[in-house]
């Protein structure tokens, strides 16, 4: 019994020194019961039959039973064809089968291109099996064959690879619509995308075909999802949708015509096709926020560098003028500096004149105070020799000497100390090789 | 129950099969749809209940209501009422119903009937078995006109008291139409199955009376339905009280409106009682669905029309006598049962009698509130009793049209039907707010064939902890509480009413009358240890064929769990 009956009322606790062996205490057994007789009807007792008959418990019967159930489920899965099968598809007409859906017609439309090989075979024999026009002359209804006949058609389309290609590249039922404005307001831009994207790709030779993504793929993915799709290599043809060629051997010429049209008309499909694709590759990056994303990324990047640039013109410059500034500012100090010493330096060289002048005075006045080293009144001869003496030596000599010289004979009255101060001064000056011995006859 | 001279049944795969509930005055057929819905077919003249009477007019055979309009003017040359006779000696049969129609008569060692049912003014001998054969072809004719197949195969009810004889000379008459019989059952059962089949009903142990009430004659069963398995724990028959008896009430009502303004009786002529009996019944169905019903006849007697009208309540009272006669009738056979109508989980009513409210209504004042009655006045959803047996035998059909022939019969084996059944419930005690007295909760009923399991899941005390589960064998029996003694005001006014009412002291209203369980043998202790809080415990009886006992106790999610076993006694 599946269904337990639930008891609301509860148990007694364990009374306080009950204890059994395993827990368990056997204590009477059943009172003699009564033979009856049940009624053989039902479905439990068809259940209740089983078990006496092949002597199995209740457990046995319910994991034999459990077995068979779990079979059968297994046989549901195999069993490809448990669409069900519109009316209006039934009543087909075989001649019609350009336009008839094939995969529905053998109940695979879940499948479609996925289909394998062997889903087709199995579901064509389950077909057969039951649409045979012989099974339905068995079942008394009318010998109307011709939904066996597209089944057959179908399958003869679906197993031949080429065909099969042919039919599948103009399958519409296995194509999904873009979606739209008011769909992608809603959100689910990706899934949408991605399921439109995952039907255009099995028409592409190049497998796998990288998948659209979500809004955390990786740039390198996105570029190369809307390159391969740019680039799309499609198997795609339309011959299906050739006009039929008359097959006549009569008329060449109208065969070769039909032949033309229906080449070009193929290749203005194709190219319709390739066009269809790339406005929808562009309509998907249009809408595609992750290419904004990346953009904007890009172009952050870009600004930054920039104005990394103009930030070191600025310093550059900013530095340049500061330089300049201070080289300025030192060139001025120098100036001012060179000016100070110069009036500085005026100053000392009049300073140095006047005490030339006064050493001078103090030179001359020392040959006056010795009286021309003449006793009693000097000739006038006498003093001019002196005094010319005095002054090529005071020629020769530069201010600091003078100064030397006149410190010398500052102070001396006496004639003689002063004949030897200069004397002195006189051999040094010759000894410096300033001037000529004999030169200066009277200072010496 | 193979028939004799078939041996070789039709193969499982060819098989179209049907249910057929074959009754004295009325027969239907029902098949199964796809779904596995069983659906009662309606014959060429769109009837779904069609009279089990054949007639013979110049060598045409006519059949259902278009023979019923013969007993009027070819009486002679019709045959009704004949499905009791078949496989019984002439002695043993009842030919009262056969007034009105062609008499029965003896004929070697069974029942014939002498009809002119070839062309010319010859007469010939027909026996029961060859009617019943000629009634049977014709319901397979039509149901094989309904679904377009062959049906060569059918489930045939019968009565409960239809003696081997009987179900060997009908399965020889279903075998001379055409039909394999895969299954005679009986008429209750399939009653009950055609409910239990319903997708919404569940399977479940229950004590169920099925009432028959046909035209000729009313059967009671009581079932012990356990598990989706049915045992008739007992049975009663009556010929005194069933529809032929109300129209007849109804008969007596109008013929002596009738002698009211005219001389004469129209019970004393054949044709004119023919007709009273015809319109009789179109009444009492009439008056089954609104509360007022025409009776109208034309010409009933020498030359006069004849019209009237009466409502359910007159109806009603006129009839009393036999309503009452039903309500002892089902009330003796729960009793016979051993049972009281408080251990009654539901009431089926079953047949075209049982369309009758009054009926109804007087069983949902014969059993407890609880009882479900399946009727239409009583229950919305009740199936059309007329159907329920056709239902139930083309559901039967469905189920064992797959197996061999001799899969079937060793299925239906007396070795394999008769088993055990327990006297006592099993049960386990559960507490009330008073500790020291435990109550019993049955696990598995009382008249369950074993082998038998049964699951519960019982609540731990609120904190868990240690439980103790102890498994009993439980007795029900009522107990009467009377309450004040102040029962005289009613019984005054049973005075004040008719003196019928004297008999009709089945319901004691002064009587608290309860279910309650009394506790027998201790069967086994056990102990489920460490229960979580609010957990449940799970308790498993499994019942062997020979009444040795398992027990598995465990918490319910947990591993493990207390197993013992009991041997047999």
């Amino acid at each position: 019994m599946a269904t337990h009956t639930q008891v609301s009322l509860p148990l007694p606790f364990l009374p306080e020194g009950w204890s059994a062996e395993k827990d368990f205490k056997a204590i009477g057994s059943l009172t003699a019961a009564t033979q009856r007789s049940i009624e053989p009807v039902g479905p439990h007792f068809l259940a209740h039959a089983r078990r006496a008959r092949h002597k199995r418990t209740f457990s046995e019967d319910d994991r034999i039973q459990a077995q068979e159930n779990v079979k059968k489920v297994e046989d549901d899965d195999a069993g490809e064809i448990s669409e069900p099968e519109d009316p209006m598809m039934l009543s087909r007409d075989a001649k019609d089968w350009k336009s008839q859906d094939h995969y529905a017609v053998l109940g695979l439309s879940k499948h479609r291109f996925r289909a394998t090989e062997e889903q087709i075979k199995r579901a064509h024999r389950k077909k057969v099996l039951r649409h045979h026009p012989d099974k339905k002359a068995a079942a008394g209804s009318t010998e109307d064959d011709s939904f066996f006949k597209c089944i057959q058609k179908a399958t003869e389309i679906l197993l031949d690879p080429v065909k099969r290609r042919q039919y599948d590249s103009v399958d519409e039922h296995a194509d999904v619509e873009p979606p739209t404005k008011k769909q992608l307001k809603e959100g689910k831009f990706y899934k949408l995308w991605s399921n439109v994207f995952k039907a255009e790709g099995r028409f592409s030779r190049v497998q796998p075909v990288p998948k659209f993504g979500d809004e955390n793929s990786a740039q390198e993915d996105v570029e190369n999802f809307y390159n391969f799709f740019y680039n799309f290599d499609s198997w795609r043809s339309f011959e299906y949708q050739d006009e039929d060629v008359p097959d006549d051997n009569e008329n060449r010429d109208q065969k070769r015509h039909m032949e033309r049209k229906n080449n070009n008309a193929r290749k203005k499909k194709k190219n319709e096709d390739v066009a269809r694709l790339r406005k929808l590759v562009d309509d998907a990056m249009a809408g595609d926020e992750r290419i904004k994303k990346f953009r904007q990324a890009a172009s952050a990047n870009k600004n930054k560098k920039r104005l990394e640039k103009e930030a070191a013109e600025k310093k550059a410059i900013e530095d340049a003028k500061a330089a300049k500034e201070a080289e300025a500012k030192a060139a001025k100090e120098a100036e001012e500096k060179a000016k100070a010493e110069k009036e500085s330096g005026k100053k000392a060289k009049e300073a140095a004149k006047t005490a030339v002048k006064k050493n001078r005075r103090v030179l001359k006045g020392s040959v006056k105070d010795a009286n021309y080293f003449v006793s009693g009144d000097a000739p006038a001869s006498a003093i001019d020799s002196v005094l010319n003496d005095v002054e090529l030596v005071q020629g020769k000599l530069d201010a600091e000497e003078t100064a030397a010289l006149a410190g010398k004979l500052n102070g001396l009255k006496i004639a003689d100390e002063i004949k030897g101060v200069w004397s002195g001064e006189v051999k040094r000056l010759i000894g410096a090789g300033k001037i000529k011995d004999g030169e200066v006859k009277t200072l010496a | 129950m193979a028939a004799e001279g078939q041996t070789t049944g039709t193969a499982p795969g060819e098989r179209h099969a049907i249910g057929i509930s074959f009754g004295n005055s009325n027969s239907s057929i029902a098949y199964t749809t796809t779904e596995d819905k069983a659906e009662v077919i309606a014959n060429e003249d769109g009837d779904r209940q069609i009279p089990s009477i054949l007639s013979y007019v110049d060598g045409e055979e006519y059949n259902g209501q278009q023979a019923k309009q013969q007993l009027i003017r070819n009486s002679k040359n019709t045959v009704a009422y004949f499905r009791d006779f078949l496989g019984k000696d002439f002695k043993s049969i009842d030919p009262s119903h056969c007034h009105a129609s062609a008499h029965p008569k003896e004929f070697e060692s069974t029942v014939a009937f002498e009809i002119q049912d070839k062309e010319g003014d010859e007469r010939s001998t027909v026996t029961v078995s060859e009617i019943t054969t000629r009634n049977l072809k014709r319901l397979a004719q039509s149901a094989t006109d309904f679904t377009g197949k062959q049906v060569n195969s059918a489930v045939i009810t019968v009565p409960t008291d239809f003696s081997e004889k009987q179900k060997e000379a009908l399965t020889k008459a279903a075998n001379d139409a055409g039909l394999e019989v895969l299954q005679l059952i009986h008429e209750p059962i399939a009653a009950l199955l055609a409910y239990d089949a319903r997708p919404e009903s569940k399977v479940s142990d229950k004590t169920v009376v099925v009432a028959d009430l046909g035209g000729t004659r009313s059967d009671v069963a009581v079932i012990a339905s356990r598990g989706g398995m049915y045992t008739i724990l007992a049975t009663a028959h009556d010929y005194e009280f069933a529809g032929v008896q109300m129209d007849k009430v109804l008969m007596d009502h109008f013929a002596k409106e009738f002698i009211k303004w005219n001389t004469t009786d129209p019970r004393e002529n054949d044709r004119s009682l023919a007709k009273l009996k015809l319109e009789a019944e179109a009444t009492k169905k009439a008056l089954s669905i609104g509360t007022n019903a025409n009776f109208s006849v034309e010409s009933l007697a020498e030359g006069a029309d004849f019209a009237s009208t009466i409502n359910r309540l007159r109806y009603e009272t006129i009839a009393r006598k036999i309503f009452d006669g039903f309500n002892r009738l089902i009330e003796g056979v729960v009793k016979k049962a051993g049972l009281d109508v408080l251990e009654i989980d539901e009431v089926i009513l079953s047949g075209g009698t049982s369309h009758t409210p009054k009926i109804a209504s007087n069983m949902r004042s014969i059993f407890a509130e609880s009882t479900t009655i399946l009727a239409p006045s009583t229950t919305p959803t009740a199936i059309n009793p007329s159907e329920l047996q056709a239902r139930g035998a083309a559901l039967q059909a469905s189920l064992i049209q797959e197996y061999e022939k001799e899969d079937i019969e060793q299925s239906t084996h007396p070795a394999v039907t008769t088993v055990k059944h327990l006297s006592n419930a099993i049960g386990v005690l559960s507490i009330t707010g008073d500790e020291s007295r435990g109550v019993f909760t049955p696990i598995i009923s009382a008249e369950t064939a074993v082998p038998a399991r049964r699951t519960i899941h019982i609540n731990s005390p609120k904190d868990g902890g240690d439980v103790l589960v102890k498994i009993v064998e439980g007795g029900s029996h009522i107990k009467v509480t009377k309450p004040e003694p102040k029962p005289k005001t009613n019984g005054e006014k049973n005075d004040g009413e008719e003196d019928e009412d004297e008999d009709d002291s089945d319901d004691d209203p002064e009587d608290v009358r309860e279910k309650v369980w009394k506790v027998g043998n201790v069967l086994a202790e056990a102990a489920v240890k460490g229960v979580k809080k609010g957990g449940k415990v799970e308790v498993m009886i499994n019942v062997a064929g020979d009444l040795a006992v398992t027990v598995t106790c465990r918490e319910v999610g947990g591993k493990g769990g207390v197993r013992g076993n009991l041997s047999a006694p």
